[in-house]
C-alpha cells in the first residue's frame, strides 16, 4: 500500500515536471520570461521621467581634444579599449591651406601633437544625438531599440538580433555591434548614471567643460540657459532627426 | 582607408551574406516571373521551363533567408522578427513576405505536380512510394474535373505570385533605398531597380540552368523556348540598365553635397567592379542577345551567345548586388573617406557564400529527381543518346556518377563549340 502511495507520488511528479520542462520553452515564446523580470524591485518610470527632457551641449571652441572622455566612455560602459568601436569619440580639424584634413586616430586616443600652425585647427567631439526623430528607433525590426521619456535613445541587449539594419540607419556613425555581446550598442548618454541623478561619464572627467549635460524642461539649468541664449546647431539637421546634441562654435567643415 | 571615416565605420557590417540575399530572392522573383509568362500571360514557348522555373525558384528561396540568418548577431532570436515585429521598421516584414511567398510557391509547384504524384504514388514501390503517397496528401482524384481545378489554381497562384514575387524583391530595394543615411543607397528608384536586375538574373539562371540541363541529359535546346527567354531578357535589362545609369546620372546631374563621394566611390574605390562587371557585361550582352536573334547567324551560335549572355548577365547582377551592399557602406557618412572592404575566407566570407550559391543546385539536383519537370518527347532525344538507349543503356543512370565530370566536360565543349554542333 505504501509502495502504491509513493508510486503514486512519483508518477505525479514526473507528469508534473515534464509539464514544466514543455512548459518552460514555450512560455520563453510568449512572454514568461518578460514576466519573471518584471517581478524584480519595479522602477516607475513614469514617475522618474516627469519634468525631465535630457539635453547635451558640446562647446568645440574648449575642447582640448585630450580624449580622457573617450577613455572614461569605453570604461563605464564596458566599452572593450582594445577594439574599434567607440560610444563617443573625438575628431581633429585642421586647415592646410589645401582643404580641411581631418582624423580621428583610434577615437581620438591617439591623437598625434598638433603642428604649431597659425591656421584654424579644432576638435570636435562626437557621441551619440540621441535624436528626437531617430532613424535607428524608426528601422530597428523587433523593437529593441526606443525612445525614453526623458529623451534618451535606449538598446535592450536581451531583444536586439544584431541585424545592424540601425547601424547602416544612423547619419553620424554613432552606433556599433559589441564584439562581445554582438548586438547594438551606441552612447546612452550613461542613462544608469544620469538617471540615479548623476552626470554622464564624459561629462564628469571633461577638464575644460567642452561637454555639459542638462535638463531642457528646467529653464534655471545652465545647458537649458545655452541652448535658450546662445546660437547653437546640431550635426546634419538637413536629415531631419532633430538631434539633441547642440554644438556652439560649430565651423560649417564638420559633418 | 582613406581620407576621414568615423571611427565606428571601420567595420563593414553588412558583408558578402547580405551580398548574397538580394541576390537569391532576386533569382527567385525572376524564375518566378518566367514561369508566369507561361502560366498567366500564355507565352507557349517557354512551356519546356514551366515547370523547370519553379522548382527552380523554390530551391533558391530555401537557401536565400540561410544568408541572412548566419549573419546576424544573435542568430538564436532571428524569429523576434516575426513574434514581436516592429510595425514601421522596413525590416520587420521580412519574415511574414517570405514565408507568404514560400507557401504561394510550394502550393503552386504542389497543384502543378499532383496528377504526377498520384501517379508516382501508383507505379513507384517501397520508400519512394510511400513517399509520393504522403505528398498527395491524400488527394488521389485524377479525374478531367480534378484536374481542371487544379489548372484553375495553378493559374490563380501563378496571377498572385507575380506581385508577390514583386513585393518580395521590390520589398529588399526598399530595405536599402529607405536609408537616408547612406547616399548610395537612398533613392525611391531602389526597389525598381532592384525587381528589373532581379527579373534579369531570373531569366539568366533559367537560360543556363535549362541549358545545362539538357546538355547534362543529352537532350536537344528548345530553340524557341531559348529564343523566347533571349527576348525577355533583353527587353528588361534594357529597362535594368536604363535605370541604374539613370541613378547615377540624375545623381551627378543634380550634383548636391553627397555627389563627390558618390563620385570617388564608383571612379576610385570600386571602379573595376563597377564599370568592368557591373556594366560592360550588360551592355555586351545588349549586343550579343541582339545578334543571336538574328536569322542569318547559324543556330548553335545563337544558342551560344544567348546562353554566354545568361552566365555573364548572372556574373553581372552579383556585382549589382555587390555594389550596392558593400559599396554603399564604403562611403563614409562624413563624405569625406572610404572605408576598406576585407574580404574573409571564412567568418562571412568567400567559402561559405561559396557554399551558399552551390547549395540551391544541389536542393535542385535533388528537386528535379523528385519532381521531373521535363517535358520529353522521344524526338527531342540528342542522336548520340538515342543510340547509346538502343544498346540497352539508360543515359541518365549512366551519367550519374559521374556528374561533375560530364559538367565540366560540357562546360569545355561550350568554349569550343564542339559539343553543340552535334546537337543541331
Amino acid at each position: 500500500m505504501e509502495n502504491g502511495v509513493s508510486r503514486r507520488r512519483f508518477l505525479t511528479l514526473t507528469g508534473k515536471m515534464v509539464a514544466a520542462g514543455m512548459l518552460v520553452p514555450l512560455g520563453s515564446l510568449i512572454g514568461l520570461s518578460n514576466g519573471a523580470r518584471a517581478a524584480a524591485p519595479k522602477t516607475d518610470w513614469p514617475k522618474v521621467w516627469e519634468g525631465k527632457q535630457w539635453g547635451f551641449v558640446v562647446d568645440t571652441e574648449k575642447c582640448i581634444g585630450c580624449a580622457r572622455c573617450v577613455k572614461a566612455c569605453k570604461e563605464e560602459n564596458g566599452v572593450p579599449m582594445d577594439e574599434e568601436v567607440y560610444r563617443t569619440w573625438v575628431e581633429r580639424y585642421v586647415e592646410t591651406g589645401n582643404g580641411v584634413s581631418i582624423d580621428s586616430p583610434n577615437g581620438g586616443l591617439d591623437f598625434p601633437p598638433l603642428g604649431s600652425s597659425t591656421k584654424k585647427q579644432f576638435f570636435v567631439p562626437k557621441l551619440c544625438n540621441q535624436c528626437e526623430n531617430p532613424p535607428c528607433v524608426q528601422v530597428c525590426p523587433v523593437g529593441a531599440t526606443y525612445r525614453t521619456g526623458d529623451g534618451v535613445i535606449l538598446v535592450d541587449a536581451a531583444r536586439c538580433v544584431g541585424c545592424r539594419y540601425c547601424i547602416q540607419a544612423c547619419p553620424y556613425g554613432a552606433r556599433f555591434l559589441h564584439p562581445k555581446t554582438h548586438v547594438a550598442d551606441k552612447c546612452n548618454w550613461c542613462y544608469h548614471r544620469v538617471s540615479k541623478g548623476m552626470k554622464p561619464a564624459c561629462v564628469t572627467v571633461c577638464p575644460v567643460g567642452a561637454r555639459k549635460f542638462g535638463n531642457l524642461k528646467d529653464h534655471d539649468d545652465p545647458v537649458t540657459e545655452i541652448v535658450e541664449k546662445e546660437r547653437i546647431r546640431g550635426l546634419k539637421p538637413e536629415k531631419g532627426t532633430k538631434p539633441q546634441v547642440f554644438y556652439t562654435g560649430l565651423d560649417e567643415v564638420v559633418m | 582607408m582613406f581620407g576621414f571615416i568615423y571611427p565606428n565605420e571601420i567595420e563593414v557590417n553588412w558583408g558578402l551574406f547580405i551580398v548574397l540575399y538580394p541576390y537569391l530572392t532576386g533569382l527567385v522573383a525572376g524564375a518566378f516571373i518566367v514561369s508566369s509568362l507561361y502560366h498567366v500571360f500564355g507565352v507557349n514557348q517557354l512551356k519546356p521551363v514551366s515547370r523547370l522555373s519553379l522548382i527552380s525558384a523554390l530551391a533558391v528561396l530555401l537557401v536565400a533567408p540561410l544568408a541572412l540568418i548566419s549573419h546576424l548577431g544573435q542568430p538564436l532570436r532571428a524569429l523576434n522578427l516575426m513574434w514581436t515585429p516592429n510595425p514601421v521598421s522596413a525590416m520587420a516584414g521580412f519574415g511574414y513576405i517570405y514565408s507568404f511567398y514560400l507557401i504561394i510557391v510550394l502550393l503552386e509547384i504542389w497543384f502543378m505536380y499532383r496528377k504526377d504524384i498520384v501517379e508516382f504514388s501508383q507505379t513507384r514501390t517501397g520508400m519512394a512510394g510511400m513517399g509520393y503517397n504522403i505528398l498527395t496528401l491524400g488527394a488521389k482524384d485524377v479525374s478531367p474535373e480534378a484536374l481542371h481545378t487544379d489548372h484553375k489554381v495553378v493559374t490563380f497562384l501563378a496571377i498572385l505570385g507575380i506581385p508577390s514575387a514583386a513585393f518580395l524583391h521590390g520589398y529588399v530595394g526598399f530595405i536599402f533605398g529607405a536609408i537616408k543615411a547612406n547616399p548610395w543607397w537612398s533613392t525611391p528608384l531602389m526597389p525598381v531597380i532592384f525587381l528589373l536586375s532581379a527579373i534579369v538574373s531570373g531569366i539568366a539562371l533559367l537560360i543556363v540552368v535549362y541549358a545545362a540541363t539538357c546538355k547534362i541529359r543529352r537532350r536537344k535546346i528548345d530553340f524557341d523556348c531559348l529564343m523566347a527567354m533571349n527576348k525577355y531578357l533583353w527587353v528588361f535589362l534594357i529597362a535594368a540598365f536604363v535605370l541604374e545609369i539613370l541613378e547615377v546620372i540624375h545623381m551627378a546631374y543634380e550634383a548636391e553635397e553627397e555627389w563627390p563621394a558618390v563620385r570617388g566611390l564608383i571612379t576610385e574605390v570600386i571602379p573595376v567592379s563597377y564599370f568592368g562587371v557591373q556594366l560592360a557585361p550588360m551592355v555586351l550582352s545588349f549586343f550579343l542577345l541582339m545578334l543571336a536573334r538574328k536569322g542569318s547567324v547559324h543556330r548553335v551560335g545563337r544558342q551560344f551567345l544567348t546562353i554566354l549572355s545568361g552566365s555573364m548577365i548572372l556574373i553581372s547582377v552579383l556585382a549589382m548586388r555587390f555594389n550596392v551592399v558593400v559599396g554603399g557602406q564604403l562611403v563614409s557618412k562624413s563624405l569625406s573617406g572610404y572605408a576598406k572592404f576585407h574580404m574573409p575566407l571564412w567568418h562571412e566570407g568567400i567559402i561559405p557564400t561559396i557554399g551558399f550559391l552551390v547549395l540551391p543546385f544541389v536542393i535542385l539536383a535533388v528537386l528535379v529527381k523528385v519532381l521531373p519537370p521535363w517535358f520529353d518527347t522521344e524526338e527531342a532525344l540528342e542522336p548520340k543518346a538515342e543510340r547509346e538507349r538502343s544498346l540497352g543503356e539508360e543515359a541518365e543512370e549512366e551519367l550519374a556518377p559521374d556528374l561533375w565530370g560530364k559538367i565540366a566536360n560540357t562546360a569545355l565543349s561550350w568554349i569550343g563549340l564542339g559539343g553543340l554542333s552535334r546537337g543541331d
